[in-house]
C-alpha cells in the first residue's frame, strides 16, 4: 500500500450478522462481511476475485433493512452490506437453513456418487458443504442426468459434465480474469453444460486456474487426473521458477514425486492465480535425461560416471589457478547465484561472471548495475497507474501474472496501455494497447504512469537509455522485467561483471572494502569482468582457460556459443543432460527447485523463499556444490548450506552508498535493406524447463511468420502458403499469417517448434531474406 | 350496451385492419402528432396520470418506469418492446401485432419521444414468422410515411426502429434476459441492480415495455388521461385484452375494462363448451396459480386477483372443464418450465428436473401420499429461492392444484393410474360432450 492510499478514508457501513455487529467498507458483500465474523456461509459460484453471479443460490440468508424484511431469502454473494441491515444466516434463521439445505439437495440430485474415484474427493467444496449444509439422506429416487465423460476441452483440461454444478466460476475466470472466453455455458436448463466452440480448444495460458477454482471435480488436469488422493499428498510452499512474475505456489508431492502445483494466495502478486507453465511444467526433473551422478571425461575422451570426491577433485584441478569465466545462467535461485558470485571473486579471483544467458549488451549491464538496482516499482503501482508503457515487453508471453494485473485494470477502469512493439500480439489486443513504433511516439506519461521494460530491450541499442530518459523526464515509475525467474536475484547477488553482491558497485573502493571485510578476504578483483559474449570469445581465443557453467543453454545466447566452448575446460552444473554437459569435462548434477530450498527475487526485487519438497541425498543445491569445490581448491567460500547462504546475504545487506550514474547511449538506427526479423518467445515453447510435459505442449501456440498484407502480396503468398526465412547461417520455413506489421518486418516466435531462430538463423533479430516456399 | 370496450381490437374485423391506411382511417398517427407538440415530460406526466400499468404481467406503472430514465445524462436511451410472448395460454400480443401493428409502432414513437430514445427495438419471438413479417412490413410502411427515421413529422425528433427475432427461449421474455439476447448473448437473466433504467441495453438507460402497454399509449394521448381513468377499478385503470381459451364455446380476445369477472366474460363467450362445467382456470397464464369455479366473480384486475391468491399476469384465461385431469395439466406445465429453465440457477434447473419426474410418477399413479408432502416441500425450496421468477411460475400450478384438488392426486394413487380419459378433454372429442 502506498502512503497516498493509506490516508484515503474508506467509507464504511455497519450491519448485524447473526447478532454480531460488523463494520465493513461500503460495497462489501454480505458473504464477505460474514467471513470477517468467522461465519462461513456455504457457496459455490461465489469467488472473491470474480464478479458476483448469484447462480448457485447456496448462500441464501435472511435479510432485513431498518426493520423491513425481504420476503424471500437473499443471495449473500450478490448483496452489499448496508447500514441498518440485519442478516440471519443458517446459524440463526431456520428459513435460511432450510433454503440452503434445499439448494444442496438440488445440487446433489444430479451429481454422481463417484467421490471415491474423483480427483476432488477429500478437498471438495461440494463434499464438505454437503456435510455441513446438506440433508443426511437424499429424497431423490428418480433418474440422474448423465453425460459422456470426460471431454478434453484442451490437451491439459478434462471436463466431466455430470459432476458440474454450473457455478460458472471457470467461464467467468476465463472471461473476466484471463480475457480468454474460450469456454462458455452452452445449452439450457438441466442440459446446460460447460463447453468449447467447435474445434476451438480451451487454449488459454491460464486454463489451469479453472481446474483449481472448480468447486467440484468437473474440471481436472490431464497430468494429475487419477494420480493421487489429496490426503496422500504432502504440500510445500514453492516459488515459481518459470518467470520473474514472482508467483506463490504450492507443490503437492506424493512419495517423493511432484504430482501437481497450485497457485498460492498472495494478494500482492499473483492473487490466487497462476499460469499454465508454472502449474504444469514440472516434469523436466523426471525426464530420462535427468542427471543424478557426476560425470568426468576420461582419458578416452568419453564421459564416465564418477564419485562425488572424484568429480570434485577433477573440477578443482581444472579450475585452480586458471583464468576462468563463470556463466551463471538466469534460472538460479538468489542463494545459488550468490554462490557463483562469491566463488568467482574468492575461489577464482575474477569478475568474469555473467548471468545473462541471452542476447545482451554493455548498455544493459550498465543499466542493470546503476538503474535497476534502485527500482522500487511494484504491482500496486500498476493498479494505480494512469498509463502503462510496455517497452520490448510482451507481458502475456514473458511474465503472465504481470499481464493479468494489467488486464484487470484495463477491464476495470480502462487503464491506458501503450506498447512499443512491431505488431499487436494477442496479449496487446486484449489490453487494447496503443501500439507505437519507437519510444519517441509515446505521450501522456506522468508520475502516475508505469514503464515496464523487458529484457529484449538489450537487443536494441539505445533502447534502455531512451526508457531511462523517458522515466526521468516524466517521473514515470520504471521496472525492468526479465523473462527468467533468477535474473533479478542474480543481479542482487552480483553475478555480473560490474556489480558485487548487495548491489555494491565494483568501481567503488569503499564497496569492495566493505565486502572484503564481510567475506574475510584480503583482496577482491578490481577489474570489471567480461560479459557473457566476451567470456565466450575469450574462451575461444584462449585468453581464458576454463569455464564454470550453471544451467545455460548456449543456443539462448548465440549460434556460436557452443562452438566457443569446445576447446576449453568446462565444468557444468546441470540438472539434465544438455548440449553443454555433452562437451563438458566435469558434470556435477544439481537439485531442481522442489529438491532444494532457496528463494527467487521477482521483477520487483522482492524475495519469495521456498522449501525443499523432495529429499534426494544425491542432489544438492549449486551453492553447496560450489562451496565443496572451493574447499577442494583451498579457497573456501564458506557456504555449506542454503540456510547459511541466506543468512550471509541478509547480514551483508544492500549497498546504501552512492551508485554510479547511468551512462546513456544514443541509438544508432540500423538501416537495412530487405527484411528485418523480429521475434520474441511464446510462453509455451521449446524451453528446457517445459520438457516432459506433452499435455502442456499441446496448448502451445503454433509458429507462424507474421507479415504485412503488402509483403504477402509482393511475395505472392496467402495464409495458405509458407515462406522460407533465411540468413547466411540457415533457414526456417513457416506458414504465413497476415497481420498489421511494417512492410519491411517479419515476426516469428523465437523458440517454438519449427521456429528456433538462434540455431537456425544465428540471431534473434537481424536482416533476413524471405521468399515464397 | 356491451361491457366490452374495444380499443386496440376495435377494427380487427376489417380485412385491411393491419395496414397503415386502415390505421390512419381510424385516426391513427394523429395522437403522435399531438404528442410531438407537447414536451417529453408532458407525455410522461400524461401516461403517469392515466394510471396505465404494464400489461406484460407485473403491472408496474408505465409512466413511472419512463420517469426512471435519467435525463440530460448525454447517454443514448433505448425503448425495447417485449414481444416475446411465450407463456402457455398467453395469446394477446400476437393477434394484436397481426391485426393492428401500427398501434404498437405509434406507441413506440411516442414512448421513445418521451424517454428521449432515438433507437427502439421490438424483440419478437422467433417462432412467429408470419407476425415478424407483418410487423416488419408495418415498420417499412411507417418509415416510408415519414413516421420513423429522421425528423418525424417535422418535429426534429429522430427514431430508428429495429425488429429483432428471438431464437425461441421463454426466458427471453424476462426483461434482462431479453436484453442479453438482444445484445447477441445467450439469454439469461442479469443480476439486478443495476436495473435496466440505469444500465439496460448496451449498459445504457433502457425501458422495457410489453406490446400491449405501448400500444395503449396512443389511445391515452388521443382521449386523455381522464378517459382512460374512467375505465377499470380504483388501482387498475383502463381497458385491456383478456384472452379466453380452452373449453369454452367461443374462445378469443375480449377487450374490456379491468375488473371484469370471468363469469361476465364467459357469458359473452357462450359459456363452457356445451354439456360441461368449469373445473379450473388460470387468470393470467400457466405461471399464475389456478382458480376454480368458486373464483368466477373475482374481479380480474391486479388487486382483485392478488387478493384471491393469484396474479392477473397476462390475463390469459385458460378454461378447463371437468374432463381435464388437473395432475396431467400441472405435469404438462411443469414440463414446459423444465424445458424452458435457462439453467443459470440451481433451484430452477435441478428443481424442475426433479418435479417433472415426481409429477410423472404421480400422474401414473405410482406415488404415495407422502410424495405429495415431498412435492410441496420441493416447491417450497424452489419458489423464492431462484434467480428470476421463472421457477416461481413452475411451481404455482403444482401448489395451486394441490390446494384445490388434493383428492384428485390421491385418487391417482388409489386408482393405480390416471382416472381420466385424456381423449375426453380434447376439443375434437364430441362423443363425450
Amino acid at each position: 500500500m502506498t502512503p497516498e492510499q493509506a490516508v484515503v478514508a474508506v467509507e464504511t457501513v455497519s450491519a448485524v450478522i447473526d447478532g454480531a455487529e460488523v463494520t465493513v467498507p461500503k460495497g462489501t458483500l454480505i458473504i464477505r462481511a460474514a467471513e470477517q465474523l468467522g461465519i462461513a456461509i456455504p457457496r459455490f459460484c461465489d469467488h472473491p476475485l470474480l464478479a458476483p453471479e448469484g447462480a448457485c443460490r447456496q448462500c441464501l440468508v435472511d435479510v432485513s433493512i431498518n426493520g423491513r424484511a425481504f420476503p424471500k431469502p437473499q443471495a449473500s454473494c450478490t448483496m452489499p452490506v448496508e447500514n441498518g441491515m440485519v442478516v440471519n444466516t443458517q446459524l440463526t434463521s431456520p428459513v435460511a437453513a432450510k433454503a440452503q439445505e434445499g439448494i444442496m439437495e438440488f445440487l446433489l440430485i444430479n451429481h454422481p456418487l463417484d467421490c471415491p474415484i474423483c480427483d476432488k474427493g477429500g478437498e471438495c467444496p461440494l463434499q464438505n458443504q454437503a456435510m455441513s449444509a446438506g440433508r443426511p439422506e437424499s429424497r431423490f429416487e428418480g433418474e440422474k442426468r448423465t453425460f459422456e465423460k470426460p471431454i478434453n476441452i484442451s490437451s491439459q483440461v478434462l471436463l466431466d459434465r455430470e459432476r458440474c454444478v454450473l457455478c460458472a466460476r471457470c467461464t467467468r475466470f476465463s472471461e473476466q480474469i484471463a480475457g480468454d472466453p474460450f469456454i462458455t455455458l452452452n445449452e439450457r436448463g438441466a442440459l446446460q453444460q460447460v463447453g468449447i466452440y467447435e474445434n476451438q480448444p480451451f487454449e488459454s495460458y491460464y486454463s489451469g486456474n479453472t481446474v483449481q477454482i472448480c468447486p467440484v471435480g468437473a474440471l481436472t488436469g490431464s497430468s494429475y487426473r487419477f494420480r493421487a488422493r489429496p490426503f496422500d499428498l504432502v504440500s510445500v510452499n514453492s516459488a515459481c521458477e518459470h518467470c520473474a512474475s514472482g508467483c506463490d505456489l504450492r507443490t503437492d508431492i506424493r512419495r517423493g514425486k511432484t504430482l501437481r502445483r497450485l497457485g498460492g494466495d498472495d494478494p500482492a502478486v499473483n492473487q490466487e492465480w497462476n499460469c499454465d507453465k508454472g502449474r504444469w511444467a514440472f516434469k523436466y526433473l523426471t525426464t530420462r535425461e535427468r542427471l543424478k551422478t557426476p560425470l568426468v571425461r576420461g582419458a578416452d575422451g568419453e564421459l564416465h560416471e564418477a564419485s562425488w570426491p572424484e568429480a570434485i577433485a577433477a573440477a578443482a584441478a581444472g579450475l585452480k589457478d586458471k583464468r576462468v569465466g563463470v556463466l551463471a545462467g538466469g534460472r538460479l535461485t538468489h542463494e545459488d547465484a550468490y554462490g557463483y558470485s562469491k566463488f568467482a571473486r574468492v575461489a577464482l579471483g575474477t569478475n568474469d561472471i555473467d548471468f545473462r544467458a541471452r542476447p545482451h549488451s554493455d548498455e544493459e549491464r550498465d543499466f542493470l548495475a546503476t538503474v535497476v538496482t534502485n527500482l522500487k516499482t511494484t504491482y500496486i503501482d500498476i493498479d494505480n497507474a494512469d498509463q502503462v508503457l510496455l517497452a520490448s515487453f510482451e507481458p502475456e508471453e514473458e511474465s503472465p501474472i504481470v499481464f493479468l494485473r494489467i488486464y484487470r485494470q484495463v477491464t476495470k477502469r480502462g487503464l491506458v496501455v501503450t506498447s512499443d512493439a512491431p505488431l499487436a500480439s494477442r496479449g496487446s489486443k486484449k489490453l487494447a494497447a496503443h501500439l507505437v513504433k519507437g519510444l519517441a511516439e509515446v505521450s501522456g506519461l506522468t508520475a502516475q504512469s508505469v514503464i515496464l521494460v523487458g529484457e529484449r530491450a538489450a537487443e536494441t541499442p539505445g533502447a534502455l537509455s531512451a526508457v531511462f530518459e523517458l522515466s526521468q523526464s516524466t517521473g514515470a515509475k520504471l521496472a525492468w522485467i526479465p523473462r527468467r525467474a533468477g535474473e533479478r536475484g542474480a543481479l542482487a547477488a552480483g553475478a555480473i561483471g560490474n556489480l558485487l553482491p548487495g548491489y555494491r558497485p565494483l568501481s567503488d573502493a569503499a564497496a569492495r572494502v566493505d565486502l572484503q571485510s564481510a567475506w574475510g578476504v584480503k583482496t577482491l578483483p578490481e577489474d570489471p569482468g567480461r560479459s557473457t559474449s566476451e567470456i565466450l570469445a575469450a574462451l575461444n581465443d584462449e585468453s581464458l582457460d576454463a569455464v564454470l557453467i550453471g544451467g545455460v543453454d548456449p543456443m539462448d545466447i548465440s549460434a556460436q556459443a557452443l562452438n566457443q566452448l569446445l576447446n576449453t575446460f568446462v565444468v557444468s552444473l546441470e540438472i539434465s543432460n544438455t548440449a553443454v554437459t555433452a562437451i563438458a569435462d566435469v558434470v556435477l548434477p544439481v537439485a531442481a527447485v522442489v529438491e532444494k530450498s532457496g528463494s527467487y527475487l521477482d521483477w520487483r526485487g522482492i524475495a519469495r523463499s521456498f522449501d525443499k519438497g523432495i529429499d534426494d541425498v544425491d542432489l544438492r543445491s549449486d551453492v553447496r556444490i560450489l562451496s565443496i569445490l572451493a574447499d577442494e581448491m583451498g579457497k573456501p567460500i564458506n557456504l555449506p548450506t542454503v540456510t547459511a547462504t541466506t543468512r550471509e546475504i541478509e547480514s551483508l545487506g544492500t549497498w546504501d552508498g552512492v551508485q554510479p550514474a547511468f551512462a546513456k547511449r544514443t541509438a544508432n538506427p540500423a538501416s537495412s535493406d530487405g527484411f528485418t526479423l523480429v521475434s520474441w518467445r511464446f510462453l509455451l515453447d521449446l524451453g528446457s524447463l517445459q520438457q516432459g510435459e506433452a499435455n502442456l505442449a499441446g496448448t502451445a501456440k503454433d509458429a507462424r511468420a507474421h507479415i504485412s498484407s503488402a509483403t504477402a502480396a509482393s511475395l505472392g503468398v496467402t495464409e495458405a502458403d509458407s515462406v522460407v526465412i533465411s540468413s547466411e547461417r540457415g533457414s526456417i520455413e513457416l506458414p504465413v499469417s497476415i497481420r498489421a506489421i511494417a512492410d519491411n518486418l517479419i515476426w516469428v516466435p523465437r523458440n517454438s517448434e519449427g521456429s528456433q531462430v538462434i540455431p537456425a538463423l544465428g540471431f534473434t533479430s537481424g536482416s533476413v531474406k524471405v521468399a515464397k516456399r | 350496451m356491451s361491457i366490452l370496450k374495444p380499443v386496440l381490437s376495435a377494427h380487427w374485423d376489417e380485412p385491411d385492419s393491419f395496414t397503415i391506411a386502415a390505421y390512419k382511417r381510424h385516426g391513427g398517427y394523429k395522437p403522435l402528432a399531438k404528442a410531438l407538440k407537447s414536451t417529453p415530460d408532458e407525455v410522461i406526466a400524461l401516461v403517469k396520470e392515466s394510471g396505465l400499468r404494464g400489461r406484460g404481467g407485473a403491472g408496474f406503472p408505465t409512466g413511472s418506469k419512463w420517469g426512471f430514465i435519467p435525463q440530460g445524462d448525454n447517454k443514448p436511451h433505448y425503448l425495447v418492446v417485449n414481444a416475446d410472448e411465450s407463456e402457455p395460454g398467453t395469446c394477446k400480443d400476437i393477434p394484436l401485432l397481426m391485426a393492428n401493428p401500427h398501434a404498437l409502432i405509434e406507441g413506440i414513437i411516442i414512448g421513445s419521444y418521451a424517454i428521449r430514445a432515438n433507437h427502439s427495438f421490438i424483440y419478437i419471438r422467433g417462432e412467429v414468422v408470419h407476425v415478424f413479417r407483418r410487423v416488419q412490413k408495418a415498420i417499412d410502411d411507417a418509415y416510408a410515411a415519414g413516421l420513423l427515421g429522421k425528423n418525424i413529422l417535422g418535429s426534429g425528433f429522430d427514431l430508428e426502429l429495429t425488429l429483432h427475432a428471438g431464437a425461441g427461449a421463454y426466458i427471453c421474455g424476462e426483461e434482462t434476459a431479453l436484453l442479453d439476447s438482444l445484445e447477441g448473448f445467450r439469454g439469461q437473466p442479469r443480476l439486478r441492480p443495476p436495473f435496466p433504467a440505469i444500465a439496460g441495453l448496451y449498459a445504457m438507460p433502457t425501458v422495457v415495455n410489453n406490446v400491449e402497454s405501448i400500444a395503449s399509449v396512443p389511445s391515452i394521448i388521443a382521449n386523455g388521461a381522464d378517459w382512460f381513468q374512467a375505465m377499470g377499478t380504483e388501482k387498475s385503470k383502463g381497458y385491456t385484452l383478456y384472452s379466453l381459451s380452452g373449453h369454452v364455446t367461443n374462445p378469443g380476445q375480449f377487450e374490456a375494462p379491468l375488473g371484469i369477472t370471468l363469469r361476465q366474460i364467459l357469458e359473452l363467450a357462450g359459456g363452457i363448451r356445451a354439456g360441461h362445467e368449469l373445473k379450473f382456470w388460470t387468470p393470467g397464464g400457466s405461471s399464475t396459480p389456478m382458480f376454480t369455479a368458486e373464483h368466477l366473480d373475482v374481479p380480474l384486475d391486479y388487486e382483485g386477483v392478488a387478493a384471491a391468491g393469484s396474479m392477473l399476469g397476462t390475463k390469459a384465461l385458460q378454461i378447463f372443464d371437468e374432463t381435464t385431469c388437473v395432475v396431467r395439466a400441472a405435469l404438462r406445465w411443469v414440463e414446459f418450465y423444465k424445458h424452458e429453465s435457462c439453467g443459470k440457477c440451481t433451484p430452477c434447473r435441478e428443481g424442475t428436473w426433479w418435479l417433472v419426474q415426481l409429477m410423472k410418477d404421480l400422474e401414473a399413479g405410482k406415488g404415495t401420499e407422502a410424495d405429495l408432502e415431498k412435492l410441496l416441500d420441493l416447491c417450497d425450496n424452489i419458489a423464492g429461492r431462484s434467480f428470476c421468477a421463472l421457477a416461481d411460475g413452475a411451481v404455482s400450478p403444482i401448489i395451486s392444484s394441490l390446494k384445490y384438488f388434493r383428492a384428485e392426486y390421491i385418487l391417482h394413487q388409489t386408482n393405480g393410474g390416471c382416472p381420466f380419459d385424456p381423449v375426453a378433454s380434447t376439443l375434437f372429442e364430441t362423443a363425450g360432450a
